[in-house]
């Protein structure tokens, strides 16, 4: 077949996939795509996965390898056959939180956390480097099939340049439809229509040729069972190592690869597509592997020795001379490549758009955020990082010299995607992953991988010596990239897998559960694990009104698009029963459009640009302790009125009892005044009644010497009364003179009973003393304290009704005081009576008095008070008794 | 639906698909029971060649997988709502 005719025939497809994807592109902006996107083209895309190292790899696996080559079908298998475990919550939290790849994921599962995605990024990266180089080396291998088949005037081009015109050409339709627009959910509607496409090409063209060799080469099933038995491939023997280790390798790369992740959780249209993918995505699987082992058998039988079993999908049906055929399967072969690479380009260049570029232009120029054009900006970084993936790929298939077996660069892809394993389920899983737990496994995780598969992969001597490969660094022979602990029995790929995910999984459980999760981190956290409890909303954590709606809808704009910024800010205004485009900047609306956002640029990148205009970022535990702060100011504030309101309680029942205290010291005043008129009218009455009979005339002078003496008498008493009552007030006032000097209280006591003798001095009263007890002496005043003796014992002579009275007078010392006891024999007072004998005018008979005013025990009382001591009724002591108590040593100051 | 018992209806409908979910989460468990099931047989015990046989019974197991995915998907992803509640509702049996 003529060279240029295939060049041709491969312009036309690509064509046809440009007119394909273009037409999509417009019954999508026309809103009439709805029934493109259908379970089975999401099925159809997620074909992806069987890029060309199926197309052309497998058979060459199978011919090397016998049905190893099975398990990385099987392992997809099995995940998409299980898809209520992972796939489904996969899908449910890639669809609730926008999450644009699997580096968003991760990042936004972590406390949307950059530096997680940076480092997912930069594994994806180096990871599908080399699938990218596979791709475009099994085109430019294909095309050498036919450049050496076809005339031989014609001369082929290298494979240089045939890869770079493959490159070139991906990278511009990649560019092309990917990034014609930033949609908010990240679709491609076109592309993944193309994608279905091209499912369909390479499925179709894979059983054209399998049908082929079944019935037209063999004679049909039985025949190939035969020639299957007879053949070199029968040899084989399971390993059971690789057989377990490739089947969950390939289960993990299906939702690892970024290509998958796109195709499956990005481009996802409706939840339910995955249930039907559940069966038919692996029924797609057993189609493309069904031929597999019979091509390969008929291929090593039919072929000549030392053929590519790579190409056998093209070079069996050529040296059958059917052309067609060939073509057919060089085209399934093509689309293979064509639509792994375009995808794989998408995903990675929205990786490192969203987590490299877009941070480090916000962190350059943070004022751009609002003011520059971010859509502008993230759709050049990402037309930019697409050349830029598609370049790297082509520069390791330069280097590479492509000579490797497909399969090989396939699997090594496969153990580097697979690091992000850990990081994702336990992230789906466990609310106890953390940030640094899954930052410490990626990291060891890659560089395991790096040194123990990755770089030996390039050969002795490329990136790592040969030295080092056979002996280990400084010749640490248990550090050897081959043989790492001193495990040396395993298959180079298998222990890279195992050491690089046992080590990063250790990693990752032992820095979850050291270290402590940030509030972001954890509110992600739930989100993510408990996805599917209801009313997931989780906590609102943009402070309330602190953005202005106007700036939010500029930065909307600018990264949505002006129509779909305006629609949506024009929605949510209306949902808030406003008119307008600019509704109340709720954090309920921040938090929607920060994920609205997040489906364009990714989730770290959106809350770094709405933090940016909201002020800061979510809830810190420093806003929490604020608020913790304000509450307890408001809980003090109320303390303090509580305290003021009782404070006030207090004083008006204060007021209360002065006032009723004032009430009762009025009475008591009214009852003092009308006592005292009462004893002052007394002997004023009869002093004016002897007055006027002596004013009559011829009285007898007897008479007139006897009136004139009751009214001296009662002159007496009126002074006396008018003594005791001033002496009386001036005590109470506390205004009096108190002469302070040392003196003896027997001398007291002495002077005491001498001047009590005049009262009734025809009564014998017996006096016991306790001479020892008494020698003590005082520091006070003297008289005062006498006086209140005279008193006592003057009582004791006139109410005493004894026969034989007698006194007994006993000191006692305690402390700083003395204490000088005054008992009679006599009847005592009665109890109700105790009470009274201290109050003013208080008189308990009437029948013994000798000219008391009743203010005797009163102005004793006041004497105390001033003397510092006190006075009271000692009760139970067998007759009256009272107890004067005083300081041994009264200062001026009291 | 019948209108008379709606309750008894129900009951049976939402635990039929409680048992289609476990079916779910237990096709896979047997899927990988199966698939790696060849890692357990002696190849060298036999002298007939068996690379044949081995690769029909796994495309055996794949398409019975593959039937039984078909069958359960039909009754699990009918409604994305229904499934919702009724994860919401799975601690009741």
């Amino acid at each position: 077949m003529p060279f240029n005719i295939l060049v041709l025939a491969c312009l036309a497809y690509v064509i046809f996939l440009f007119l394909v994807a273009f037409l999509v592109e417009r019954r999508a902006a026309e809103g009439e795509a709805r029934w493109l996107r259908t379970p089975l083209v999401y099925t159809l895309s997620l074909s992806i996965y069987c890029s060309a190292w199926t197309f052309y790899g497998a058979v060459g696996y199978a011919a090397r390898s016998g049905l190893e080559f099975l398990t990385i079908y099987l392992g997809p298998s099995l995940v998409f056959v299980g898809w209520w475990w992972v796939l489904r919550k996969l899908v449910r939290i890639g669809r609730q939180q926008h999450v644009t790849s699997i580096a968003d994921l991760i990042s936004s599962r972590y406390g949307k956390s950059n530096l997680l995605g940076v480092i997912v990024t930069v594994i994806a990266v180096v990871a599908a480097t080399p699938y990218i180089a596979l791709q475009l080396q099994s085109v430019t291998l294909s095309f050498g099939v036919f450049a050496t088949a076809t005339s031989p005037g014609l001369v082929p081009p290298d494979k240089d340049s045939t890869a770079i015109w493959v490159a070139v050409g991906l990278a511009l339709f990649t560019i092309l439809f990917g990034t014609r627009k930033l949609d908010a959910n990240e679709q491609h509607t076109g592309i993944v229509t193309a994608i279905a496409v091209e499912a369909v090409v390479k499925l179709v063209a894979f059983l054209a040729v399998g049908g082929f060799v079944v019935w037209g080469v063999a004679g049909g099933p039985g025949d190939i069972v035969a020639r299957i038995n007879a053949s070199p491939i029968a040899d084989w023997q399971l390993e059971p190592g690789r057989w377990v280790g490739l089947t969950a390798l390939s289960a993990a790369a299906v939702i690892c690869l970024p290509r998958m992740f796109q195709v499956l959780v990005v481009e996802n249209a409706d939840e339910r597509h995955l249930a039907t993918a559940s069966w038919a995505f692996p029924l797609y699987l057993m189609g493309m592997s069904l031929f597999v082992v019979p091509i390969a058998v008929v291929g090593l039988e039919l072929l000549p020795v030392g053929s590519n079993p790579d190409l056998f999908v093209l070079t069996l049906p050529l040296s059958q001379g059917r052309g067609g055929l060939a073509m057919l399967a060089f085209l399934g072969g093509f689309s293979s490549a064509t639509s792994m690479v375009i995808v794989a380009a998408i995903a990675l260049a929205t990786m490192v758009s969203n987590h490299v570029v877009m941070p480090l232009w916000l962190h350059l120029r943070p004022a751009h955020a609002v003011s520059g054009d971010v859509r502008r900006l993230v759709l050049r970084s990402r037309r930019l990082s697409i050349a830029g993936v598609l370049a790297l790929g082509y520069a390791y298939f330069a280097v590479s010299g492509g000579s490797a077996a497909l399969a090989a660069i396939g699997l090594i892809s496969f153990v580097g995607v697979a690091q992000i394993l850990p990081a994702m389920l336990g992230g789906l899983f466990w609310r106890g992953a953390t940030r640094i737990g899954a930052t410490l496994g990626l990291c060891l995780g890659f560089a395991v991988w790096a040194y123990t598969l990755f770089l030996p992969s390039f050969g002795p001597d490329a990136a790592i010596s040969a030295q080092v490969l056979a002996e280990g660094p400084f010749g640490l022979g248990w550090l050897r990239p081959r043989a790492l602990f001193g495990v040396t029995g395993m298959d180079p790929l298998l222990h890279a897998m195992f050491w690089s995910l046992v080590l990063n999984t250790a990693a990752f459980c032992l820095g979850s559960i050291l270290t402590f999760p940030s509030p972001m981190e954890r509110t992600q956290g739930a989100a993510f694990v408990n996805v599917f409890e209801a009313d997931q909303t989780g906590p609102r954590g943009w402070a309330q009104g602190r953005a202005e709606p106007e700036a939010l809808l500029v930065m909307a704009q600018r990264i949505l698009g002006d129509e779909a910024a305006q629609s949506l800010f024009e929605g949510a205004a209306r949902a808030q029963g406003k008119v307008g485009y600019l509704p109340d900047a709720t954090p309920k609306f921040v938090e929607d459009l920060e994920r609205r956002l997040a489906g364009s640029v990714g989730a770290a990148t959106s809350h770094a640009m709405i933090s940016q205009l909201v002020g800061r970022a979510r809830v810190t535990v420093e806003d929490l302790m604020a608020v913790a702060d304000e509450t307890a100011q408001i809980k003090e504030y109320s303390a303090r009125l509580e305290l003021q309101q009782d404070e006030l309680t207090r004083t008006a029942r204060a007021l209360r009892e002065a006032n009723e205290k004032l009430t009762q010291l009025s009475t008591q005043k009214d009852a003092f005044l009308s006592q005292i008129s009462h004893e002052l009218r007394t002997p004023m009455t009869s002093i004016r009644a002897f007055s006027e009979i002596l004013m009559e005339a011829d009285l007898p002078p007897q008479m007139v010497v006897n009136y004139a003496r009751i009214i001296h008498d009662e002159a007496i008493r009126l002074t006396r009364l008018l003594d005791d009552l001033l002496d009386l007030s001036v005590l109470e006032n506390g205004s009096v003179q108190l002469n302070l000097s040392l003196a003896s209280l027997p001398e007291m006591i002495d002077k005491a009973l001498r001047a009590a003798g005049n009262t009734r001095p025809e009564r014998l009263f017996a006096v016991q003393r306790d001479s020892a007890a008494e020698a003590i002496f005082l520091h006070t005043d003297a008289d005062r304290l006498t006086q209140v003796f005279i008193n006592l014992i003057s009582n004791a002579r006139k109410y005493c009704a004894a026969e034989h009275p007698e006194l007994r007078i006993a000191v006692r010392q305690k402390g700083g005081r003395v204490t000088v006891d005054f008992i009679d024999n006599g009847a005592g007072i009665a109890k109700e009576a105790q009470a009274l004998v201290f109050e003013k005018f208080a008189r308990l008979t009437d029948e013994t008095r000798a000219g008391g005013a009743g203010l005797g025990l009163a102005i004793c009382r006041e004497v105390m008070a001033n003397l510092g001591g006190t006075i009271t009724y000692l009760p139970g002591q067998g007759g009256a008794a009272f107890r004067v108590t005083v300081p041994l040593r009264l200062e001026k100051a009291a | 639906m019948r209108p008379g018992r709606p309750p008894l209806f129900l009951a049976r409908r939402s635990y039929r698909v409680q048992r289609l979910r476990d079916g779910a989460r237990l096709l896979p468990v047997l899927g990988m029971f199966l698939v790696l099931l060849p890692v357990l047989w002696a190849p060298d015990a036999t002298a007939t060649r068996d690379t044949a046989p081995d690769g029909i019974y796994l495309f055996a197991v794949w398409a019975g997988l593959v039937a039984a995915a078909a069958l359960m998907a039909r009754g699990l992803g009918g409604d994305a709502s229904e499934a919702e509640t009724g994860t919401a509702a799975e601690g009741e049996d």
